[in-house]
């Protein structure tokens, strides 16, 4: 069988999925959790619980603070302590309510028991108001609010929805886990998300470094097709491992044989991506009433003997996780919040996760450590691990020279920031730092523009409208 | 625990550096240095050796006490400018001759122009080039192999001399091969005057397909010079066989295999993209063929990857990779 994949450019990191055979287990509640109300892309939340007040598990604590925003739900039962400024796992301040926990009391209309639901409300609109009361946003991590990726834009179509199952980069297993001990749940989760789109397709892309994740899935749905006519047109789609293949953009490719045009969305195209986790948390919000107060998080890395897949109420202190685990490894020189290529370092152990935090995963000071610069010999291996076609070694070299105009021209602003170029560059050239900062350049460039052009054209039209108005 | 480190990602990195490759390519040239001094013997041995050790010695003086950075010979590439530029002498080479050159091809062609990464020319080609047009006395005394341990040295034309000059005096190609006893099988394994690494066309082909598969290099930028080779001969040698030599004897003779597999494939002076490099290629193999069949020089492949290193830069601007969403 051809194996499918992307079709340009990615690499092959050893894929290190050493926490694979760990059962996502309970963790304990913490004493103390600080839950920000900045979890997601947009505005924050607006905080509608004081200081002093008793919530419930799964109460609501913050109100969507525009349109791209989202609900934020207490994750513990208790009292709240403060609301203020916190440091965040990178030391930035973020608006976050502090909560001192009492017992566990969830709210009554949770169901919090295993009974699969599987029958799908005929009700669309009803269901994504559910999704948007649950605070559900994209965990691949972009923590995107679902409900508005799931409202598409008059006139726009969607021809497939497609569940990410890649977990593509090393370490990571939480959605492996998920898949495998959760499949039917996940399932049901995209027959809803597809009956909100009005969509006839689905696939549920799996990397085919998963086969007891492909397999579940394939068991759950033959099982799952009678019941409801929203589960036919869902298909299992095994992907070639390769990384960056979870990246919405590859995986549209690989899984539509179409291409986002630079500065589109995937619905441009007919496609809506959604997370593995998202898919079950949009199951929990519609059919069990469960907002998205706790997520599955891998615990990783080489050097740390406990490996583990935890599920973790959300505004639990990193250090909590850790400590539980056995605490910080004596030689683990960085700890990364998500993957080894995009996650972002911890500055910060007190810091409390997030909705989107996938892992946390301690590297060593020798793997992670990064060469003495060399001198570029053009091999072109980043020009053939760029994903997204581009050429980071000419990038490199323009905005060293501060040619914007250039950079504009060779698509720097398309950049997905995968860290395949830095990965493969034989000469340690830091090519991923130097085009991040090229990309910030142009894209300011491009909403300067975007803006002048608006108000010339306001101007234009105030202009003819004056003029109008004279004549009359 | 340690003081953490915190950076931007990505947190790991691939193990293969620069030093990496340069060794895969040390290694693809083994067979073809092995059979050369097997062919060659002791004489061989010393132009290697001296061409190896001052291009290593002449990179390191340069770094360390003319610009006063840190010695870049770790990374190899001294050493793999070394081999080809012995590879792309005769045997007979005097030592101080090979010296001379090792001066130019590291001191001229690479480190005045900023050392790895920064030169427009392939410096084994500048370095081979000076010496042939500097001292054409010994870098046209061609050696027929005697072996190891062989007898002493039988001078004699390479087949592309020989043809060169039977043409100018009148005779017809079947009749310079037939008289000069010239067969394929003995070019393709050896035995035929002309540079030490010249000798083997299997040896090298050997070495070629290590680096595709090991992905070094791809095979376009080769197979596009080889490709027009053998187009535009084969169109020559249809019309006028007595004038012209057919498809499979350029092929095999002079140091069309060797440089189209090593030197035109040379990162730092070849086209980034797969379609610059195609028409890099189409560029040295029409040229090579001209220069054969026209110029009065019996061999052009090294001018022919010179005068194609130029358009390089040209090439690179012209021509770039597909890009994901974009026409």
């Amino acid at each position: 069988m051809a194996r499918r994949t992307f079709s340009m450019g990615g690499i092959h990191p050893s894929d290190s999925k050493i926490s694979r055979e760990c059962k996502i287990e309970k963790l304990a509640v913490p004493p103390v959790v600080y839950i920000s109300l900045s979890q997601h892309i947009g505005a924050p939340a607006k905080p509608v619980v004081a200081v002093g007040d008793k919530v419930k598990v799964g109460q609501v604590i913050g109100e969507p603070g525009g349109f791209m925003s989202a609900y934020i739900h207490s994750s513990v039962s208790g009292t709240v302590k403060s609301i203020k400024d916190t440091l965040d796992q990178g030391g930035k301040a973020q608006p976050t309510v502090e909560i001192a926990v009492e017992g566990d009391e969830w709210l009554e209309s949770i169901d919090r028991s295993d009974a699969l639901v599987a029958d799908i409300p005929a009700d669309g609109k009803a269901i994504l108001e559910k999704i948007k009361l649950g605070g559900i946003v994209g965990l691949g991590g972009a923590t995107f609010p679902t409900h508005v990726k799931l409202s598409p834009p008059p006139g726009k179509t969607c021809d497939m929805l497609i569940i990410n199952g890649c977990e593509c980069e090393p370490y990571i297993t939480a959605d492996d886990r998920t898949l495998r001990e959760r499949g039917a749940e996940v399932v049901v989760g995209a027959a809803l998300i597809k009956h909100v789109l009005g969509v006839a397709k689905a696939t549920i892309a799996i990397e085919d470094n998963k086969p007891e994740a492909i397999q579940n899935i394939q068991k759950v749905l033959s099982e799952l097709r009678g019941k409801d006519p929203e589960y036919a047109g869902i298909e299992v789609l095994p992907l070639m491992k390769k990384y960056p293949e979870g990246g919405e953009k590859q995986l549209i490719d690989a899984v539509m044989h179409r291409q986002v045009k630079s500065g589109g969305l995937p619905i441009d195209v007919g496609a809506v991506v959604q997370n593995v986790a998202t898919a079950l948390a949009v199951y929990e919000a519609v059919q069990k009433n469960k907002p998205l107060f706790e997520n599955s998080i891998t615990v990783s890395g080489e050097c740390f003997p406990h490996q583990a897949n935890v599920l973790v109420r959300v505004g639990t202190p990193l250090r909590f996780i850790i400590d539980q685990l056995g605490g910080v490894p004596e030689n683990a020189a960085k700890i990364i919040s998500g993957g080894p290529m995009m996650g972002k370092a911890i500055s910060n152990l007190d810091g409390p996760t997030l909705k989107g935090t996938g892992s946390i995963l301690f590297l060593t000071r020798e793997q992670t450590k990064r060469e003495p610069e060399g001198h570029c010999i053009r091999c072109g291996k980043c020009a053939d691990a760029c994903p997204m076609g581009l050429e980071p070694f000419l990038l490199y070299r323009l905005y060293k020279a501060g040619d914007a105009a250039a950079l504009e021209r060779n698509a720097a602003q398309d950049c997905i920031q995968c860290g395949c170029c830095l990965y493969t560059c034989p000469a340690n050239l830091p090519l991923l730092d130097i085009i991040s900062l090229a990309r910030g350049q142009v894209m300011g460039i491009l909403k300067a523009r975007a803006v002048a052009a608006k108000a010339a054209a306001e101007a234009a039209k105030a202009k003819a409208e004056a003029e109008k108005a004279k004549t009359e | 625990m340690e003081k953490l480190i915190v950076s931007p990602s990505p947190h790991i990195h691939s193990k293969v550096r620069t030093k990496n490759l340069m060794l895969d390519v040390v290694i693809a040239l083994l067979p073809t240095v092995i059979v050369s001094v097997v062919f060659y013997g002791l004489g061989e041995l010393l132009v290697l050796a001296v061409s190896i050790l001052s291009c290593i010695l002449i990179e390191y003086l340069i770094t360390r006490y003319l610009l006063k950075k840190p010695s870049t010979i770790g990374d190899f590439s001294a050493a793999v400018t070394g081999i080809l530029l012995a590879l792309n002498l005769p045997s007979t080479t005097p030592w101080w001759v090979v010296f001379i050159g090792a001066v130019v091809a590291i001191g001229v062609a690479k480190m005045s122009f900023g050392g790895l990464g920064q030169n427009v020319f392939n410096p084994a080609l500048v370095g081979r080039v000076f010496l042939l047009i500097s001292f054409p006395k010994y870098m046209t005394r061609w050696e027929i192999p005697q072996g190891l341990f062989g007898a002493d040295a039988v001078s004699g034309a390479t087949p592309l001399g020989a043809i060169k000059e039977g043409l100018m005096q009148g005779g017809s190609v079947s009749d310079i091969m037939a008289q000069h006893g010239y067969s394929y099988s003995q070019m393709l394994f050896a035995n035929i005057g002309g540079s030490a690494g010249e000798a083997c066309a299997i040896a090298i082909l050997a070495g070629f397909i290590y680096l595709v598969v090991r992905k070094v290099i791809k095979p376009w930028i080769t197979l596009s010079i080889l490709g027009t080779v053998a187009g535009f001969s084969l169109i020559f040698w249809l019309a006028n066989p007595a004038q012209f030599t057919d498809p499979v004897f350029n092929l095999l003779t002079g140091g069309l295999l060797l440089g189209s597999c090593f030197m035109a494939t040379d990162y730092v002076t070849s086209p980034m993209s797969t379609k610059g490099g195609v028409i890099y290629g189409i560029g040295i193999g029409f040229l090579t063929l001209m220069i054969r069949y026209f110029g009065s020089y019996p061999e052009g492949m090294s001018f022919a990857i010179l005068i194609m290193n130029c358009t390089v830069p040209l090439l690179n601007n012209w021509f770039h990779q597909k890009k994901y969403g974009r026409a």
